[in-house]
């Protein structure tokens, strides 16, 4: 499997819900940010929560996120960032208007 | 006036409004006080099969704990301290945590350490919102603040609170970046060196890393006089 995003690319997080485990945390949903580095290759956590192979494996991501992309009003100075770890059927590429 | 008693054999009416027994002496509840989950009924029917089978001993099981309770602080510690004085260390371990790690005899099994370095510019803190996860292998069993939903739910959204509440506060200019552990990697703070450890051994420097700057809520111990000296 090859990875669709690369290092600096503006990526969004999928407003999704689906039931079931997942590793995405809501604050992070529909969010824009940057893809920080690729951290390989790993199972997919949503089927091994349930004794799944979690095949095929999925790329995992770091993407950066801007402290006032995800919370508007928050208080601390504009450089602060958060970085999660997101896979990549989570991410989209960002619109045209990120929304940061 | 509340001595348990026997009510099976003789009928009166209490002198006060409520039908539960008083104990004689409070005691703090002990942890088998608190009622067992299904998920502790699972583990324990789970492990005595496989005992049974002779799949696991326990005495397996009491070695494996025994290992685990000996990680702590003192292998990331080591770990920083080794990048201190060795800029080449330094470099590997940025670039591979877990290798870095086995280098120096720490054996970390299927565990993708990834190592942030504090800067005049940056300081990382580490914080897992969705559980716990840490890195065992290198700083062993994480403090119970770090598992709490307080200190989770806070870090991302407000981490200068929290950082300042722990005591530490960042020179002006300097970004805050937060890493959320929500999936395959585990996270360690490379802190910057204190000023004032110029003559300091490997060893010494190791001393001044704390768990907690290596989680990020703090920064390492500055030298105290007599040891630069």
């Amino acid at each position: 499997m090859s990875a669709r995003f690369r290092p600096g690319e503006r990526v969004a997080v999928r407003r999704a819900d689906p039931p079931g485990h997942m590793r995405t945390p809501w604050y992070c949903r529909g969010k824009t940010g940057v893809v920080e580095r690729l951290c390989g290759e790993f199972g997919n956590p949503e089927a091994l929560a349930y004794g799944l192979s979690g095949d095929p494996v999925r790329p995992l991501y770091r993407v950066r996120f801007s402290q006032r992309a995800l919370w508007p009003d928050y208080r601390g100075r504009t450089e602060d960032t958060v970085e999660i770890e997101i896979y990549e059927h989570w991410l989209e590429p960002a619109q045209e208007r990120p929304n940061v | 006036m509340s001595e348990p008693h026997n009510h099976g054999d003789h009928d009166h009416d209490h002198d006060h409004g409520h039908a539960h027994e008083h104990s004689p002496r409070s005691f703090q509840p002990d942890l088998e006080d608190q009622p067992q989950s299904d998920y502790q009924y699972l583990e324990i029917a789970i492990r005595e099969l496989l005992t049974e089978k002779g799949l696991i001993t326990p005495e397996g099981m009491r070695r494996a704990m025994e290992a685990m309770d000996a990680r702590g602080t003192h292998l990331g510690a080591a770990m920083v301290a080794r990048a201190w004085v060795d800029p080449a260390y330094k470099k590997r371990l940025l670039a591979d945590g877990s290798a870095a790690a086995r280098e120096l005899g720490i054996e970390v099994g299927p565990m993708h350490l990834l190592v942030v370095e504090n800067t005049p510019q940056v300081h990382n803190m580490i914080v897992c919102t969705l559980c716990s996860c840490y890195p065992r292998m290198v700083l062993g069993i994480p403090p119970l603040w770090y598992k709490s939903r307080e200190y989770r739910s806070r870090a991302v959204r407000e981490p200068r609170a929290v950082l300042a509440e722990f005591g530490t506060t960042l020179p002006e200019g300097v970004e805050v970046r937060v890493h959320d552990s929500t999936a395959d990697m585990r996270y360690l703070v490379l802190p910057m060196r204190p000023a004032g450890t110029d003559g300091l051994s490997e060893a010494a420097l190791a001393g001044l890393v704390t768990r907690d700057s290596m989680i990020g809520v703090a920064l390492p111990e500055a030298p105290r006089k007599a040891a630069a000296e």
